[in-house]
């Protein structure tokens, strides 16, 4: 790949300039949309292009905005900036540094199925970055490529960037809506899905940031130009975040299906110390994690799903063999326990017991009962949930046991006379616990 | 019922209505399904996950369009991968439903493993206890050993207020949102949600002041555990210790169904109410009953209730005295003088029937009236074009019209709001609504009218026409209107204008059409038809009999007075004998709803002293002034009524007890599917027919000219739900929101 697709700031240093972005085909296939394509053309466009959803489903984008009914008013497109999962940080790099770019991408999806509106949901931490990109909304609207009445098209456009406030749940699309329309953020019930009755109960189009983020230049050269990158099923570039126990942890965009998670792993610098792999979570702490013997995997959405996990947002954390599988696996259970939203019964009681046994565990008083104890929580837990996010959180637990088990023995057999250890520190951290003759005291839960 | 779903569970076959859900579905066929969230009433949310099961559909061949067979020619049913919820998922022609395999039933000990960890199982300090779904569906499905730390129980604030008539026990709630989404979907009082997230997720109340709604009782009853509580019974009883009988709220025109919850107080050696509760009647109340229905009993058992007959004494005052000595004192001073009656709206049917034969043919008078008086000037109107006889509130909706004219529906009547709102919010009925003032039904009014203060009779004399013209098209249309700020005469004029826009708009006799009056309590129509027609109350009499008036302060003057009261009243301690009466829980009787429905109510209390029931005090009366009756009890009375009263022909107290099977099922063993609410042991009741549907009625329009609007009429109060009174003043528990109302002429002089 000669040049970037997405990360164009790599290539590109003031790209989050409107004259410099414009100066490089910026706003050109908004131009081109709305003076010479139908809304229906610019649909058919991603849709051959293949873009598969970035968020983490990798639902194909075209597909999606055709499901809107067209004769409902208004429609809306929500833009998912909620950047929640761990170890995902790409939406941020191209919010900050390439803004035009998801601002046109927004503006052709609003114009493919003709809504009046876009909001942009940020994650409540995003109070930084939400700044250029509001920077650049006001330069777009004075430079009237937004707001009534577009390049004399008779198409009008308003974007509003909206911040969450803190919570994970609210990444997924219903608890978005709810979010967004200043309700307590829990996903809802589908069917009505969000196309048929989303913000408002309006038809509604959710897409990732990146995901949108590939749609100007998809509509600039067309969609055999897209499909020259990626694979059948896979089509075009991703952006890889990789962090963990890499030398250089950053975003690497790559064409999918080209390389392998052996290869990212090299782009990365490599392990530090050049410690061996342990294992590698291809979608922070929500996907499966997958062995040393996966390492050659290919990175599309097929091949890691062959793989046994899913390449969802493609955050991959590379975890090498100075990491403690148990304290990892615990660490991701509390993220879970925390962000449990407490809707349904089996994610909000199944993360909380789950944590306790870990906390068990670490706390110096598992035993293997403890550890078949947390395989029948989350088997309990696993396909009951009323939402993904209890589903994933078996998955730290169910996985890591899978393919760590005799860690886990060995960890309880070398823990076994309470605190103080080396887990210790983290514990009481977490909890405010203290120690009292070597057993653990809670103080505040 | 061409749109009938066919489907199997568990191999048994069922058809249901399209869009019915698969618990619905297997309740029809008496498998009972445990589910938490959800609540046949409620909008479904499959957030407790108990209702898992499995669900497969007939596999579709790809070439041919056509279900796949299999050797045998069945149906080759594809499963689907997961469980799925049973309330949120409707039925689909084919479709295939396992509930009893191994899978499903260890996912209801996985849920129940699951709730039980945070649960706090004080079961034997809960209100709950005894008829508690957790409980029951733990012991059903549940596991029988705790795995979880005990240690490791979260502890919460068990004693939280929400608002002063309903606690939460923060450890007991197992987050179904039912009692969220009842305010939110059937009361539209949207003062409950949740609170944080995941384990600390609590519910709260937002509004100013606290749980702001007439109906938060009935959270308590379809909450699944003990989480909520009312003020009035938590820790008051256990519920196995409980007697239930069936009753009727008679507090508002709209009768809603109750069962008085009973028990012996060894303390005292009496018994008491413990609490009361709605009794499922689908015509009437549903499910539901407000919160003055629910906590306005304890004037049953006021310290203040008469015990014995009171007689002014040589020295002036009121001493005990024999119910002989009494009986014969009131009849010796009524024989030949001239007697005025007046008899409260909200005693039962047999003493009216009672009290106004006596005057028709004991003391041949005609001043006998109902008290309050307004409603007697337009009651026959009502009771003539009056709801038709087979009108259901569940089938309003669309194509249908309901104006509401001068009524606060919500306060006036307060179960038919939620009814009614119903009709428009969620099945597209259209409202008009015309008032003086804004009312919570105004907001899903299609049109508001609005005149000035006491014009309701000149808008409605004005309107009549072009509304009648307007409504022609409508499939049906039901009037709702009261008489709040109006004179007698104002209130006539506007029961018959609306009158003559039904029988303009062709709508008089129809089942779910016509005038549905908002009296002011629960037996104002049955009071009047017991009544002899056109009495009148002169200035002047020698002997007032007051037959539960409560305060009156539209009394004949006279010398002599003769009450039959509860309690002693200020009225009361004015009188020269005083009859103590038994109150409609010590005894039985009928009432008449403002939509014409008989129904009968039941003795749950022992009698209270020497206290009688009142139609027998007055057959004593009637006897020593030389009557031949001898009635032994109420149903005797009640079948003399339906002798000579051409409304009540054919009525009789068996027929008012028929009860029929309802939906949704309550009250048996699986009461976590409807709550708490109390089966219907009792009878549904029988609504007579109105005037406009008998035969040989010719309907008339007829315009009577309303009245300049004048300051006396100004002075009747909008009528609020908790009005001060003698019966509400003496729940202490309602306290906080009793109104003592001022006058609008008062506010407007402020
Ligand atoms: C618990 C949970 C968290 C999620 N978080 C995010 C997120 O932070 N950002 C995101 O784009 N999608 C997230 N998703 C996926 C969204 O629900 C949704 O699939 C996505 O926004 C669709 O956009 P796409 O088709 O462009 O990927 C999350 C899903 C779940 C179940
Ligand atoms: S699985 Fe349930 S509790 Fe967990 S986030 Fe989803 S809805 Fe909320
Ligand atoms: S208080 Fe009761 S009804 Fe309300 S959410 Fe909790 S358990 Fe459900
Ligand atoms: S709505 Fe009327 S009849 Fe029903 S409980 Fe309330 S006051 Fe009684
Ligand atoms: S999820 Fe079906 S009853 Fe709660």
């Amino acid at each position: 790949m000669d040049k970037h697709v997405l990360l164009r700031d790599l290539d590109i240093p003031d790209i989050r300039e409107l004259a410099v972005y414009q100066a490089n085909d910026g706003y050109a296939a908004w131009r081109k949309a709305l003076t010479g394509m139908k809304p229906d053309e610019v649909m058919g466009v991603v849709k051959d292009s293949g873009l598969r959803g970035r968020g983490g489903a990798g639902f194909p984008a075209g597909l999606k905005w055709s499901f809107l009914p067209k004769d409902i008013f208004p429609k809306y497109v929500v833009v998912n900036g909620d950047e929640s999962e761990a170890g995902t940080f790409k939406d941020h790099q191209l919010i900050e540094n390439n803004p035009h770019q998801v601002i046109e991408g927004v503006a052709l999806c609003a114009y493919a199925v003709q809504a009046g509106t876009a909001y942009i949901y940020l994650r409540g931490e995003f109070y930084e970055p939400a700044r250029p990109l509001q920077k650049a909304i006001d330069e777009a609207y004075a430079a009237g490529l937004l707001g009534q009445n577009i390049l004399g098209s008779g198409y009008s456009l308003d974007i509003h960037i909206h911040l969450g406030a803190g919570a994970y749940i609210c990444g997924e699309e219903t608890a978005l809506l709810e979010s967004l329309e200043g309700k307590l953020g829990q996903p809802r019930l589908r069917p009505p899905f969000p196309a048929v009755q989303g913000l408002y109960a309006k038809p509604t189009v959710i897409n990732n940031i990146e995901t949108l983020a590939n749609v100007p230049p998809i509509v600039l050269n067309g969609a055999q130009w897209y499909r020259q990158y990626g694979t059948e099923k896979s089509p075009g570039t991703k952006i890889f975040c990789v962090s963990g126990r890499v030398n250089r942890p950053g975003n690497y965009e790559l064409p999918l299906g080209q390389y392998t998670i052996r290869q990212l792993i090299e782009m990365s610098g490599g392990t530090i110390d050049g410690c061996p792999v342990k294992g590698v979570l291809p979608a922070g702490s929500s996907a499966p994690i997958l062995p040393v013997s996966a390492l050659d995997t290919r990175l599309d959405y097929e091949s890691v799903q062959a793989a046994g996990s899913i390449l969802g947002s493609a955050s991959f954390v590379i975890l090498d063999d100075s990491v403690d599988i148990v304290w990892a696996a615990r660490k991701m259970v509390r993220f879970f326990r925390h962000e449990s939203c407490g809707k349904c019964t089996p994610c909000r009681e199944g993360t909380f017991w789950a944590l306790r046994l870990y906390d068990k565990i670490v706390g110096g008083h598992g035993s293997s009962h403890d550890i078949d104890m947390l395989a029948d929580v989350a088997n309990g837990m696993a396909n009951k949930c009323f939402c993904l996010l209890g589903e994933f959180a078996t998955s730290p637990i169910l996985s890591t046991l899978k393919h760590f088990r005799p860690e886990y023995e060995q960890f309880v057999r070398e823990h076994q006379n309470g605190l103080p250890n080396t887990y210790g520190d983290q514990l009481i951290r977490d909890h405010a616990i203290s120690v009292a003759g070597g057993s653990v005291v809670e103080v505040a839960y | 019922m061409a749109d009938l779903i066919n489907l199997t569970i568990d191999g048994v076959p069922v058809a249901v209505p399209k869009g019915t859900v698969i618990v619905d579905a297997a309740k029809k066929i008496g498998n009972d399904i445990p589910v938490f969230c959800y609540h046949p009433k409620l909008k479904p949310v499959g957030m407790c996950r108990m209702c898992l099961v499995e669900v497969g559909t007939p596999q579709i061949d790809r070439n041919t369009r056509q279900p796949m067979l299999d050797a045998e020619g069945k149906p080759v049913i594809a499963w689907m991968p997961k469980l799925q919820t049973a309330c949120t998922t409707p039925v689909s022609e084919g479709m295939s439903v396992r509930t009893n395999t191994r899978q499903v039933l260890e996912a209801r000990n996985d849920m129940l493993e699951f709730l039980l960890t945070s649960h706090p199982l004080d079961c034997p300090v809960c209100d709950k206890g005894g008829e508690c779904p957790l409980q029951n569906l733990t012991m059903a499905h549940g596991p029988g050993v705790s795995r979880f730390d005990y240690e490791a129980k979260q502890h919460n604030a068990k004693h939280v207020p929400l608002g002063d008539l309903i606690f939460l026990d923060r450890e007991r709630c197992i987050q179904c949102s039912r009692c969220i989404r009842f305010q939110d979907e059937v009361a539209d009082d949207h003062v409950l949600q949740f609170h944080e997230r995941g384990r600390h997720m609590e519910i709260v109340t937002f509004s100013d002041p606290p749980f702001d709604s007439l109906f938060g009782g009935n959270t308590t009853d379809i909450c699944p555990v003990g989480a909520l509580t009312t003020a009035d019974f938590h820790f008051k009883a256990r519920p196995w210790e409980l007697d239930n009988t069936p009753s009727v709220c008679m507090h508002c025109p709209a009768g809603c169904n109750i069962s008085l919850n009973t028990r012996l107080e060894t303390h005292t050696g009496g018994h008491e109410i413990k609490r009361v509760m709605p009794r499922q009647n689908e015509h009437v109340n549903e499910i539901w009953i407000c919160d003055k229905g629910r906590y306005v009993h304890h004037f049953s058992r006021a310290e203040d209730r008469i015990t014995r007959p009171l007689v002014r004494d040589a020295r002036g005052n009121l001493s005990e005295s024999t119910w002989e000595a009494a009986l014969q004192l009131a009849a010796d001073r009524m024989r030949g003088r001239k007697v005025g009656g007046i008899i409260g709206d909200r005693l039962p049917n047999e003493d009216a029937w009672l009290f106004g034969r006596m005057f028709r043919e004991v003391l041949k008078s005609a001043a006998v009236v109902m008290s309050p008086a307004i409603p007697a000037a337009y009651a026959d109107i009502a009771r003539t074009y009056g709801v038709g006889k087979d009108t259901d509130f569940k089938q309003l909706g669309k194509g249908d019209v309901i104006l509401l004219v001068n009524g606060d529906l919500e306060q006036c009547a307060p179960v038919w709001f939620l009814r009614l709102r119903q009709a428009v919010v969620d099945r597209g009925a259209r409202l008009v609504v015309a008032h003086d003032r804004p009312t919570k039904m105004h907001r899903y009014a299609a049109r508001i009218d609005k005149y000035e203060l006491g014009r309701a009779a000149h808008w409605a004399s004005e309107q009549a026409k072009p509304l009648a013209e307007e409504f022609k098209s409508a499939r049906n249309l039901l009037i709702v209107f009261g008489d709040e700020k109006l004179s007698a005469e104002g209130a006539r004029s506007l029961a018959r204008s609306l009158a003559n826009i039904l029988v303009e708009s062709e709508h008089a006799g129809k089942a779910n059409s016509g005038l549905l009056p908002l009296y002011p309590h629960g037996n104002t129509q049955g009071v009047f038809d017991a009544l002899p027609s056109g009495g009148a109350m002169p200035e002047r009499v020698d002997v007032a009999w007051l037959v539960g008036v409560g305060e009156n302060n539209a009394l004949p003057q006279s010398a002599f007075t003769v009450v039959q009261e509860l309690f002693l009243t200020e009225l009361t301690k004015q009188a020269d004998v005083v009859l103590p009466a038994l109150s409609f829980a010590e005894r039985e009787g009928t009432f008449t709803s403002a939509d014409r429905r008989v129904q009968r109510f039941y003795r749950a209390l022992p009698a209270l002293g020497q206290a009688k029931p009142d139609w027998w005090i007055i057959q004593e009366l009637a006897q020593r002034l030389g009557a031949k009756w001898s009635f032994q009890d109420a149903g005797q009375v009640f079948g003399d009524l339906a002798a000579q009263n051409a409304q009540y022909t054919g009525l009789s107290y068996e027929l008012l007890s028929r009860v029929e099977s309802q939906w949704p099922p309550v009250g048996r063993s699986d009461l976590y599917y409807g709550g708490t609410v109390y089966d219907n042991t009792g009878g549904v009741g029988a609504r007579y027919a109105a005037g406009a549907e008998r035969a040989g009625f010719m309907a008339a329009v007829e315009w009577l000219t309303p009245p300049e609007a004048d300051i006396e009429a100004l002075q009747h109060l909008p009528r609020v739900l908790y009005q001060d009174g003698e019966l509400i003043r003496r729940s202490k528990v309602l306290a906080g929101h009793i109104q003592f109302n001022e006058t609008e002429i008062a506010r407007a002089a402020r």
